[in-house]
Order: C-alpha cells, then sequence, then structure tokens
C-alpha cells in the first residue's frame, strides 16, 4: 500500500525536516499505485500492478543544492537520505541563479480524487479489453488498446513551515480498432478523473464505427481546407504552442513571443477573438493539484483572453530579476467554447475535412511554431452538412497561431489527454478555415 | 510516459527538454561500485529453482543495476548535476505455454523467490486467455561469461570538475564565438547486468553510453529572428575517450564543414556552431521544388531510424504496436514476394548489434541470445526483419536475432530496434566527389525536426545545416529546408553512397516504444548519400 494518509506524510516530512542542518530543505513525499491493461490483435497482451513511494529531499547551503531521493521511510533510511543530500550540496557547484525556498503558502481546494477511480480492479480492466474486443470481433475488426489507471498522493514540506497533502486520481483509455483487412482504422480516447463517467462498451461503438466507415478512403489533393478538429486533434498544437509562453525564453528573444528589440508580447492581441484559454486548478472535470513542482500555489489564471496575451510563465528566478511575480505553473488549459458537438460543427460545414486525431507532432520552426504531423484512424470529407466519404491522411504544415486566427466556430470543450502533453486539457471542437496539408499519407 | 517520469531541464531551444529520470539520486562515488557476481549468481538460481518448484517450464532472471549522470549547463552555469542509481531484478517465466513476469527491488533470497513464484502465478492466470502457447526459438546456454563495452575511460570515473570546466569551456568558446545563448549537457549511462536463464546461461555484462549534446543560439534584435545549430556529435556506446577530439575522428566536408566519427571536438564544434547560427540568421530562404539530396551521415541517421528501422520491427509489423507507434507499411506478403524493392540495389541495410561504438552495441540481449548482424534489405530487396525467440518462428527461423531489450529490471524486456545502418558504397566516392555531380541540389548536415506517419510511409525532415548545390558547386547556406518523403520512393530515390571512409554513426539515445514506454538507445551508421528528385517545401511563415 503506497497511499499514506495526511497524518502519516506529515509525520515523515516532519522528521526529515528537523533532521536536516543545511541552511533550508525541501522534501517532497508521494505514493502511487498505478495500473495497466494492454491488449493487441484481439488479445491481452501485458497486464500489471506497480505500487511505489518516493521521497525527494533538496537541501541547500548558500547556493549550492544538493538532491537525493529514497523509497523506504524508516527513521535511519530518512537520516540516510537527507546526510546524502547535504552531502551532494556541499559538492555541488554555486548555482548563481539560486532562490530560496518559498514561504508558508496558502492553496485554494480543487477535486482531484474520486473513489471509485482508486478502487479499480485486475477484474475491471480485464472487462475493459473484453469490451473492447468483443464488439470489434463481432465487426471483422481488430481492437488493440491501453487502459491505464492511478491513485496518488503528494505532500510537500519546507523548513520555512510550508505544508501540503492531495491525493489523485486518473484515468486514460486508447483504443485503435482496425479493420481484419488493413484497410479501415478507428480510434477513442477518454482521460478522467472519475472512472463512473466512463463505459468502455459507449466508447468502442465510436472507434469501430470509425475503423468501418474509413475503409477505401479517396485522395484529395493536399492544399488548405477547412477542417473540424475533434478536441484530441487540436489538443497537441495547442499544447505545443505553450512552451513559447516562458517569460525567460521570450525575453532572451528566442519565443513566438518575443518582441523585436527586446521584451514579450504580453497584452497583444494574437489570435481571434474568440479565442479564451485560461488555467484553473478548481475546475470541477479538469481539476490538478492546486500547486506546481516549486510548490508555488496554483490560481485560476488568464493566459489568452479574447485573443490577447494575458499570461507569460515566470520562473522564480526570472521574476525577481524583472521583478514580476512567480505564479504557480498552470497544470491545465481550459479552452472555453460553446454549446455545440462536433458533429454540429459538421452541420454546419459546406466543405470541409474532419480529422479526428493528429499524430507525431514535432516542432518545424520555433520562431513562428510552425508544427508538422499527421492524421490519422478516422479522416473524411464532408459535403453540405454530411460526412461524405472517408479520406487519405494528410500530412500538415501549420502554426497553432495561424490556426488559432482562422477560427470559424468553436464547440463544446471536452477533457482531452495527450501522452505528449503536462497539461490536462478542456478543449473544444474547432471549424478552422484554411489548414494546411502539404502531402498525401497512404498509412492506414 | 507518465509526466513524473520526467525531470525538467528548461532553455533548450523553444520550452524544456524532457529527460527520463530513472531510480533514487546517488553521490558520485557510488557510480564505479558494482554488485558481487556470484551473489548475483546465487540469487539467480534461487530465483530458478523457486519457479520451476512451481511448474515453470522457462525462468529467465534480470539483476540490473543502472546508473545515470545528467550534467546540465547553459552560458556560465551549471544548472544541474544528477546521478541515480535503480536496482532491482526482473523474473520471466512461461508457464502453462504463457509468459508470466514479476520485478522487486529487494535483492533479498525471500524476495527473489517470491517474486519468482508470483511471475508463475501470473503466467498461469493469464493462459486461461492464451490462445497460442508461447514458442521459443532454441537458445544453447554459455555457462558463466562476461562482456563489456570496449572502453577506454570509464566516464563515471571522471571528476565531475572536469566534466563541468569542459561543459562551460564548450559555452564559453561559443560565446565568444558570437552566441547569445548556449545549452549543452553530458549525458552518460553505465547499465551492469546479469542474465541467466534455465537455458544454462549466467551472463555477466558492463554496458557505458555517452552523449555530448549542445544547442546554440543566435538572436538578431533588430529582426526579432533567432536561429540555434545543435552539436553534430553522435551518442556512442564509448567511455569518456569520446570526448577526446582527436583528429583521426574529424572529417572534413563540402562546405567548410568538420564531421565527427568516434572522437569528438566538442570545443571546436562549439566554436563552428556558434558562426554558423549567426549565419543561419542572414541565409535566404529555399525555393520548393524537387532536389537532388546530399545528406551527411549526421542527418541521414534519423531517416534511417524512422524509415527503415522502425517498420521493421516485427511487433509492429505484427500489429502488437497498433494503438501507439502504428503498424508497418513492411507487411509479411511483401517480404515472401522476395520481390518488394524496398530501395534502389544501391540500398543494402543491415542490423548490427556488434558494431563497436555503437549505442546496440551487447555481447547478449536480454534474452541471452548472442548478437550478430544480418540483412534486412539487400541489394534493395527486403529479405529479414527484427525478431527475437517468440518470434523467430513466424519468419521460418530456428534462432532469435538477438535484439530483446528492457530499460530497467522492472521492465519487461520485448523486441526493440538493432542497430539499423545504411552499407558503405562499394566504389571510391567522397562528399566532394559527389557534390561535383549534382546540378541542383541541396546538401544537408545534422538531423533537425522529424516526424512520420503511422506506417511509416511519409515521413518529413528537417536538419541542422543546409548548403545549396548548383552545377556540382555549394553556392551559399539557405534556411527553411525540410523535406517530404514516401518512404519505398525516397530508397529507390538512391543513386550514390559515398565509400566507407565516409561512414559515420548518429542515434538516438531516447527512443520510446511500448505502453507502459520504455526507452532504448540506438545507433545508426551510413556513409553521405544521394537521393534524386526528392520534394523539398520551405517551412518559413508569417504570423503577421
Amino acid at each position: 500500500m503506497s497511499i499514506y494518509s495526511e497524518k502519516d506524510a506529515k509525520a515523515i516530512l516532519d522528521k526529515v525536516i528537523k533532521l536536516c542542518k543545511a541552511d533550508e530543505c525541501t522534501a517532497t513525499l508521494s505514493g502511487s499505485i498505478d495500473g495497466n491493461i494492454r491488449y493487441a490483435l484481439n488479445a491481452v497482451s501485458t497486464s500489471g500492478i506497480i505500487s511505489n513511494a518516493d521521497l525527494v529531499v533538496q537541501v541547500a547551503f548558500g547556493k549550492r543544492v544538493g538532491t537525493a531521493t529514497i523509497n523506504e521511510f524508516d527513521d535511519k533510511s530518512l537520516e540516510k537520505v537527507v546526510r546524502r543530500a547535504e552531502e551532494l550540496a556541499k559538492l555541488a557547484p554555486e548555482n548563481p541563479e539560486f532562490v530560496p525556498a518559498i514561504g508558508k503558502q496558502k492553496y485554494g481546494e480543487t477535486k482531484t480524487w474520486f473513489d471509485k477511480t482508486a478502487a479499480i480492479t485486475p477484474e475491471y480492466r480485464a472487462g475493459v479489453a473484453a469490451d473492447s474486443i468483443g464488439p470489434s470481433k463481432a465487426a471483422n475488426c481488430v481492437a488493440a488498446g491501453f487502459l491505464s489507471d492511478s491513485a496518488r498522493f503528494s505532500a510537500i514540506a519546507n523548513s520555512n513551515g510550508n505544508f501540503a497533502y492531495q491525493t489523485s486520481t486518473n484515468v486514460d483509455f486508447t483504443c485503435t480498432v482496425r479493420t481484419e483487412d488493413g484497410t479501415g482504422s478507428g480510434w477513442v480516447a477518454r482521460n478522467l478523473a472519475d472512472v463512473e463517467q466512463f463505459n468502455a462498451k459507449d466508447e468502442i461503438k465510436v472507434a469501430v464505427q470509425k475503423a468501418t466507415a474509413s475503409r477505401d478512403a479517396k485522395a484529395l489533393e493536399p492544399g488548405k481546407y477547412t477542417v473540424i478538429m475533434e478536441p484530441a486533434a487540436s489538443a497537441g498544437l495547442i499544447s505545443f504552442m505553450m512552451s513559447g509562453f516562458d517569460a525567460r525564453q521570450a525575453d532572451e528573444g528566442r519565443s513566438f513571443l518575443s518582441k523585436k528589440g527586446g521584451g514579450n508580447k504580453v497584452g497583444e492581441k494574437l489570435y481571434d477573438e474568440r479565442v479564451t484559454i485560461f488555467a484553473d486548478p478548481a475546475d470541477p472535470v479538469a481539476g490538478v493539484l492546486p500547486w506546481d513542482d516549486e510548490g508555488l500555489p496554483r490560481e485560476r489564471t488568464p493566459i489568452i483572453t479574447k485573443g490577447k496575451v494575458d499570461f507569460m510563465q515566470y520562473s522564480r528566478y526570472w521574476a525577481k530579476l524583472k521583478e514580476k511575480n512567480a505564479t504557480g505553473q498552470p497544470g491545465n488549459l481550459i479552452m472555453v467554447g460553446g454549446d455545440k458537438s462536433t458533429m454540429d460543427l459538421v452541420k454546419s460545414t459546406k466543405k470541409g475535412i474532419l480529422v479526428t486525431r493528429t499524430w507525431y507532432i514535432r516542432m518545424v520552426d520555433p520562431q513562428t511554431v510552425l508544427l508538422t504531423g499527421l492524421t490519422r484512424d478516422g479522416t473524411f470529407y464532408i459535403e453540405n452538412g454530411e460526412i461524405k466519404y472517408p479520406i487519405k491522411n494528410f500530412r500538415f504544415n501549420e502554426s497553432p497561431i495561424i490556426m488559432l486566427n482562422n477560427i470559424e466556430e468553436i464547440g463544446k470543450p471536452v477533457r482531452v489527454g495527450d501522452d505528449e502533453s503536462p497539461f490536462v486539457m478542456m478543449i473544444p471542437p474547432l471549424k478552422i478555415r484554411d489548414f494546411t496539408f502539404t502531402s498525401l499519407s497512404d498509412a492506414v | 510516459m507518465q509526466r513524473r517520469d520526467f525531470i525538467k531541464a528548461t532553455g533548450i531551444g523553444l520550452g524544456a527538454l524532457m529527460l527520463p529520470i530513472y531510480g533514487r539520486a546517488i553521490a558520485t562515488e557510488e557510480l564505479v561500485s558494482k554488485l558481487d557476481v556470484a551473489l548475483k549468481k546465487q540469487l539467480a538460481d534461487t530465483a530458478m529453482t523457486a519457479a520451476k518448484a512451481d511448474g515453470a517450464s522457462y525462468c529467465d532472471v534480470r539483476i540490473g543495476r543502472y546508473l545515470r549522470q545528467f550534467v546540465i549547463t547553459r552560458e556560465d552555469k551549471v544548472q544541474n548535476v544528477v546521478n541515480t542509481e535503480s536496482t532491482g531484478v526482473g523474473i520471466r517465466v512461461i508457464a502453462n505455454g504463457t509468459w508470466g513476469f514479476a520485478a522487486s527491488s529487494d535483492l533479498s533470497a525471500d524476495s527473489v523467490a517470491r517474486a519468482a513464484r508470483q511471475a508463475v502465478q501470473i503466467a498461469k492466470a493469464n493462459s486461461k486467455l492464451t490462445i497460442e502457447p508461447v514458442q521459443l526459438a532454441p537458445v544453447t546456454g554459455v555457462g558463466e561469461v562476461s562482456w563489456a563495452t570496449p572502453i577506454v575511460k570509464n566516464a563515471m570515473e571522471v571528476p565531475i570538475k572536469d566534466k563541468v570546466d569542459l561543459l562551460l569551456g564548450v559555452n564559453a568558446a561559443a560565446l565568444k564565438a558570437g552566441a547569445n545563448f548556449v545549452n549543452s549537457m553530458l549525458f552518460q549511462v553505465n547499465e551492469q547486468k546479469y542474465f541467466a536463464s534455465t537455458d544454462g546461461s549466467y551472463i555477466d555484462q558492463d554496458i557505458h553510453r555517452i552523449w555530448a549534446p549542445m544547442t546554440v543560439s543566435a538572436i538578431d534584435k533588430g529582426t526579432g529572428k533567432f536561429r540555434s545549430r545543435d552539436g553534430l556529435s553522435m551518442p556512442a556506446g564509448m567511455g569518456f575517450e569520446y570526448l577526446d577530439g582527436n583528429k583521426e575522428g574529424k572529417i572534413a566536408l563540402p562546405g567548410g564543414v568538420v564531421g565527427y566519427s568516434d572522437s569528438y571536438d566538442m570545443l571546436e564544434d562549439a566554436v563552428a556552431a556558434a558562426k554558423q547560427a549567426k549565419e543561419k540568421l542572414k541565409a535566404p530562404s529555399v525555393k520548393p521544388g524537387k532536389y537532388d539530396l546530399v545528406l551527411d551521415p549526421s542527418h541521414l541517421w534519423l531517416t534511417i531510424h524512422e524509415s527503415v528501422g522502425h517498420p521493421l520491427e516485427l511487433d509492429r509489423v505484427l500489429g502488437y504496436e497498433a494503438n501507439y507507434a502504428g503498424t508497418s507499411f513492411a507487411t509479411l506478403d511483401k517480404w515472401k514476394s522476395k520481390d518488394f524493392q524496398y530501395g534502389s540495389d544501391k540500398v543494402t541495410l543491415v542490423a548490427d548489434k556488434t558494431q563497436k561504438h555503437s549505442l546496440g552495441n551487447v555481447g547478449f540481449d536480454d534474452e541471452g541470445v548472442k548478437t550478430q548482424r544480418w540483412d534486412l534489405v539487400k541489394d534493395g530487396v527486403l529479405v529479414n526483419y527484427q525478431a527475437i525467440r517468440d518470434q523467430a518462428h513466424i519468419l521460418g527461423l530456428d534462432h532469435s536475432q538477438g535484439c530483446c531489450y528492457a530499460d530497467s529490471w522492472s521492465s519487461v524486456q520485448f523486441q526493440r530496434m538493432a542497430n539499423v545502418s545504411l552499407e558503405a558504397g562499394r566504389d571510391k566516392l567522397s562528399p566532394e566527389e559527389m557534390v561535383k555531380d549534382v546540378e541542383n541540389g541541396i546538401y544537408i548536415i545534422g538531423d533537425g525536426s522529424f516526424s512520420i506517419d503511422q506506417q511509416r510511409y511519409n515521413a518529413q525532415f528537417g536538419g541542422q545545416l543546409f548548403y545549396e548545390i548548383k552545377q556540382g558547386k555549394i553556392t551559399r547556406m539557405i534556411e527553411d529546408v525540410a523535406y517530404q518523403i514516401r518512404t519505398p520512393e525516397f530508397w529507390n530515390a538512391c543513386v550514390a553512397i559515398c565509400d566507407k571512409s565516409d561512414y559515420r554513426m548518429g542515434g538516438s539515445f531516447f527512443d520510446g516504444k511500448g505502453q507502459p514506454g520504455q526507452s532504448s538507445a540506438v545507433s545508426h551508421g551510413s556513409s553521405t548519400a544521394r537521393f534524386n528528385g526528392i520534394n523539398v517545401i520551405n517551412t518559413a511563415r508569417s504570423l503577421g
């Protein structure tokens, strides 16, 4: 069992702080129970449960910092890890960018724990696999999927008297369904904190339908098209863009938010005025811990408001240098939308392309955040409000900044997880004009 | 990979470089100690005895100590020094024809025996769902043997101060040469791996890898433009001697660029990078269209990795990776036809886990199979894949190809990419001579942006340095270049490959695969090669 209670976690952290002889000490204790099941070719391939807990101790003598970790928490082990961190600090070169530990903080309340998720059993996981494989087989399709779930606790403390404790749960499900002849492929994904909102039987229908409907895809010429991006299709592009919001990178002149001649573009309108993105740790659907990796409190933070850049991310060092407030790094991204579903956006489209998801997104030019990647697992041509036929996948070369200027319509946000993103996201389906596809892919 | 598996090193180009972090942080002195071999054999025997007693027909035991050291700097500052260690045992068994696996960080005899019994229990439980029992290609036990990466200087024994001095010296040289920012790093890995199996093998291996990447950036404040040039080093299966910068490791390339093979002069490269990053700020933008591409090995390795290495992994071909990395266009029917033209007749691509100084070089893989070299594409024709013991029968092979790997004692070993390389041309040809023959081309050095579809057909690659070639001469540096390919057409457009005197390797230190994700390190060698009529796009955009 590696989910410690607040009382037990505090007792361990208090001992660590007391043991430390350095100028300051920050300790983080976290633990999780992670379960997973993987299946492919309509059969379970691997499943497992990993239980782990870790204590990270960071101490400083002046500007010399040392960090050590351990996964045993008896008194002797705690003494050992503190002394090791102290030894490493004494050996470390001085860090000229050192900033002392944060003071005592006040954190807001966020909802991140759901009992039902923490109670997921191996039988439940096997059931999800069976619920994916059964309908796929029945439709002459082949399922490959992965379900992972976690229950974890996080506790932080430092020698300035700061302390916080919280538990959280997460479920991530992805399933790719391919027709037996390999000519069609569909996909579905769900990311949730509360497993009660998840029903694999319902979800798998989407993937099976997309797989069978995407057979015999026609080739369209690459070029600029109106696209309906399902939430998972644009999430990766939006998440990639966020790396440019680092204030230091921008002030140093190496971000799309750098200003000619120096400084950054905070306050400038760079997007369509319907674009509003904010972070809110207390969001009821996409809640995250109320503190970031540094222990700074996360608060509701406007990032882009009506197209205007409202936020730059300051590290504590850069904030001090620039006389700004360092605030908690966002843990989620919430894009404001309306009430329409993806299919509602399709209905209002005269000619366009429906994109289920995008894949292998990589930075081509950080100057403009030009990204490349491909459509995958369900790309369809739309005419007069109806899905007409499946089309071959495209490679795109597009910047999310341009994409978020070419907005036609915004739908209702849904929670999206992305294994290449550090954020929990609420992203709406988007109708975008002039989205740039540069070549065709034969991949199914 | 979950977010918690990474540490962040901010300031690399745009945004954060995410590094996988493994195990616990330790003091530097602990990086040079080793576990006792006799103790490891005793524990392995304990595990195998327990597994067999509970009904396992096969058992393998991996006792691993994984050590890593990262040194991360920018300009005149050390941002982080991280030492980590992860030690434990992973036990894999076959019972009732089904795999079972369990792992423990506790190396007491009781714990190891318990893990072995747990693995058998899991195998038996999973066997209820088994459609076909596991078929293992035979392996003859080798008894007690050892293997070590042929290193001259153990990087873990080099004092941190020397490493910090090297990197800060590199940064200072780049800044002096006109760079505005420099990030430089040293990654060092030592895998102390013990493998034992009921086939009668007890294999002790000591594996070393090193990588010294850097990014040098130049800014034009007036125009707001910024450009960077990454180092031209290769990650290598070598010790600290890789950073000696011997002249034998240098190669003079067209355009006045210096390339490196198995000895890297990081300081010299930093100065060149600073000058070239500044030159990139003013370089004209490419005119899109069809070009003949001349690709340096420091660039071509990544194209080989994505368009040959991955699609010829048998588990992808069969569909086991369909939900994550994808499947493959190189289906079994193409291989069975014996005439699928993967590339032109100039193209021979080999898998080789025995290649000296490569990242994937080991004596035995993680299921005790002696490593080997075999053809994947011979004179342009697809002839083989990469397979492990339980896949060999699918290809009609009577042996595994020895490319099984787990990134930790706690991860289940599975099929990973061998070093996959393009054979050098048989006729004498240098890069200079190759360029002389090109009328309208682009010479590309260094790896850049990369993206490929889930069946490995459509790919797009950038680079670090681009030079225009007109009528056999390099005319100028150009910018905003990316090329798009369809894999078989690209390799069939290969018309010339330089000879072996130009042969160099590149590689990936963190190649991801699987769910949950595992990372492996793999090299890809080639000589400079020419590809005719490739589609080049212009990547410059205006944000208005």
